[in-house]
């Protein structure tokens, strides 16, 4: 005769069901491998950001004191000597070669993109040849554009001048325009430009009217991002627009040297001096902060554009 | 009318590269056809009296990249992993843009940073360190007290390869498509076997190819290089001994030449250089064009 308690007694072969939920053996030993791993990577993720903040938080202690400790004279004298003074002349040679560099390869590169974008077709022969010159131009490394500007214009003429920095810039700009145009304009809706087909319009009214205006935030983006990347370029320049008079300012872009910062600190940073260092600092820092106000500038104007196009 | 004007656009940068391949090919004739090939072989490089050798920038250029690459891979990667499959949405939205702009670091201010902060302590903590635990590996030599080597100047790489490495592999571990993730969840599997068994062997070419990427901008970089890696002679085992790369080496004697083939020869770097950039970029288009075949296979 059974009793209840035998119909219950369990088959010990079965795994135990009152037993808790929780991992043990083999499935503890998976989790355990997981979440180690997900440790170490999110420790390299603070590792990354931690570096971000070290180089910023060195730059600022150190450039924020030359700065402040004669403001705003930092900012608006010429340097005299080798530790004295502020940094106006390079900051406004940055600007004007930098400004002559966009001048010259926005245009260029905008226009690069709409040829591989409206012109060439996506399987033409001719984009995808121009698309693999662009990647191989980005790849290049950027003293090879010093280089080649030096044999170009100075090794003939013997004349470094900001013509010759601002050359050696753009091509350092012109992949990077012309790649981020291109990805920009393959996210305008083909609709718009079937719509306008319809109606009979031609190509480069299209092109002008519509597709234009409604990438030419993106497009801003691109521009800004590849301004800040070559104003912050030093190597591009040392050899094509290094020889100046270091304490006076020259903006005339043909036939001289013009003063820049990344030149200025690469030719000053291993002073012996304390001061010249600091002031070293100073010009980092000031770079460094409207490097860094770009970038946020062209995200934000990112995020706007892209949120237009969706609506 | 515009048709022309783009097609005119286009036809100029094809110009340019050509253009930039033949001038760097005709600076460096009179080096080539006085030293030949026997100029990568050879180590020694003294300008005035008209030797020249590129064995010993090779021999750092590869060197301080390697040393980049070990370190900037797995943390890139892993780095990647971070912010496409375990970070919440909004760490994603602010870790992202904040490794990003560690590339937007200009190198010279990143070059800075490492002569004024990375390498008095590479040279007062980690080479000592290294050297004291693996000084039997002559890779691990006595560290110099100004901290300016090969090392450092890998260290101060990784740093700017990092981020490439890290936002590419994130935007590839991106693509990778949810159901074939939830497939695995579904079997059981971990975050981690998620991860080696479905997210990992379906990027995996791509991943290589944003590793050769960075290669390349390690090869490549002059100015941080130049800043970092002391400006040392010959070829020395020891990573804590001050180096060169073909890059630095440009960029610090260009402006003073000391003899008349020594700017030739300095082009003669500035075309090995070239050629490794051409020769990266088109490997890694490469191998990343085999992943876009893998990756439509995968989700037709």
């Amino acid at each position: 005769m059974t009793t209840v308690s035998d119909a219950l007694e369990r088959d010990p072969s079965l795994p135990d069901p009152t037993a808790p939920l929780t991992a043990t053996g083999n499935l503890r030993r998976r989790a355990a491998v997981s979440r180690f791993i997900e440790l170490g990577a999110s420790a390299a993720a603070l590792f990354a950001v931690a570096m971000l903040g070290l180089v910023i938080y060195e730059v600022t202690k150190q450039g924020l004191s030359a700065v402040t400790s004669s403001f705003p004279d930092f900012l608006f004298t010429n340097p005299s000597g080798l530790a004295g003074g502020g940094i106006l002349n390079s900051l406004l040679g940055t600007a004007v070669i930098a400004a002559l560099a966009a001048l010259i390869a926005v245009p260029v590169g905008v226009l690069t993109g709409l040829y591989l974008t409206e012109f060439a077709g996506p399987h033409a022969r001719s984009g995808r040849g121009l698309k693999l010159v662009l990647d191989l131009m980005q790849g290049l490394p950027t003293i090879i554009a010093g280089v080649f500007i030096y044999g170009l214009l100075v090794a003939t003429t013997h004349i470094e001048s900001g013509l010759a920095g601002s050359l050696a810039l753009s091509i350092v700009m012109l992949p990077l325009i012309a790649r981020s145009s291109q990805e920009v304009l393959l996210l305008v809706p083909n609709s718009l430009r079937e719509a306008a087909d319809a109606l009979g319009v031609e190509r480069w009214r299209t092109v002008l009217g519509v597709i234009l205006p409604a990438a030419i935030g993106g497009i801003a983006t691109g521009a800004i991002l590849s301004i800040a990347r070559a104003a912050g370029e030093t190597a591009p320049l040392l050899f094509v627009n290094s020889i100046y008079n270091p304490d006076a300012t020259e903006l005339n872009l043909f036939g001289h040297g013009v003063p820049s910062i990344p030149i200025f600190i690469y030719t000053n940073f291993d002073l012996p001096s304390q001061e010249a260092v600091s002031r070293v600092w100073g010009a980092a820092f000031v770079l460094l902060v409207c490097i860094l106000l770009a970038n946020v500038a062209a995200r934000v104007l990112l995020a706007r554009t892209r949120a237009k196009m969706r609506s | 009318m515009l048709y022309g004007l783009c097609a005119l656009a286009g036809l100029l940068v094809v110009a340019v590269l050509a253009d930039i391949i033949y001038q760097v090919i005709s600076g460096a004739s009179p080096a080539i056809s006085r030293f030949g090939l026997n100029f990568i072989g050879h180590s020694r490089w003294a300008p005035n009296f008209g030797v020249f050798g590129a064995a010993a920038p090779i021999y750092g250029t590869l060197l301080s990249a390697l040393i980049a690459l070990l370190l900037a891979t797995p943390l890139g990667i892993a780095i990647g992993l971070y912010l496409s499959t375990m970070a919440p949405p909004a760490v994603r939205a602010v870790v992202g843009p904040l490794v990003e702009m560690l590339a937007a670091i200009p190198s010279v201010i990143v070059g800075f940073w490492g002569f004024a902060v990375l390498a008095p302590f590479a040279a007062q903590h980690l080479e000592p360190f290294l050297h004291n635990v693996l000084g039997f590996i002559p890779l691990f030599g006595t560290p110099q007290s100004s901290g300016a080597s090969i090392f450092t100047a890998g260290l101060g790489l990784t740093l700017m390869v990092l981020p490439i490495i890290a936002a590419l592999s994130r935007d590839l571990f991106l693509t990778v498509p949810q159901e074939l993730t939830d497939g695995a969840a579904a079997l059981g599997a971990t975050r981690w076997e998620i991860i080696r068994g479905v997210v990992l062997p379906s990027t995996v070419s791509g991943v290589a190819a944003a590793v050769v990427l960075g290669l390349g901008r390690a090869l490549g970089e002059a100015i941080a290089v130049t800043q970092m890696i002391g400006d040392g002679a010959g070829i020395h085992s020891s990573l804590f001994l001050p180096g060169v790369s073909l890059a630095s080496r440009i960029a610090t004697e260009f402006n003073t030449p000391e003899n008349p083939l020594h700017i030739p020869s300095l082009f003669y770097l500035a075309l090995i250089l070239l050629v490794i950039g051409l020769l990266t970029s088109l490997l890694a288009r490469t191998i990343a064009g085999r992943f876009d075949v893998a990756r439509t296979l995968i989700s037709s």
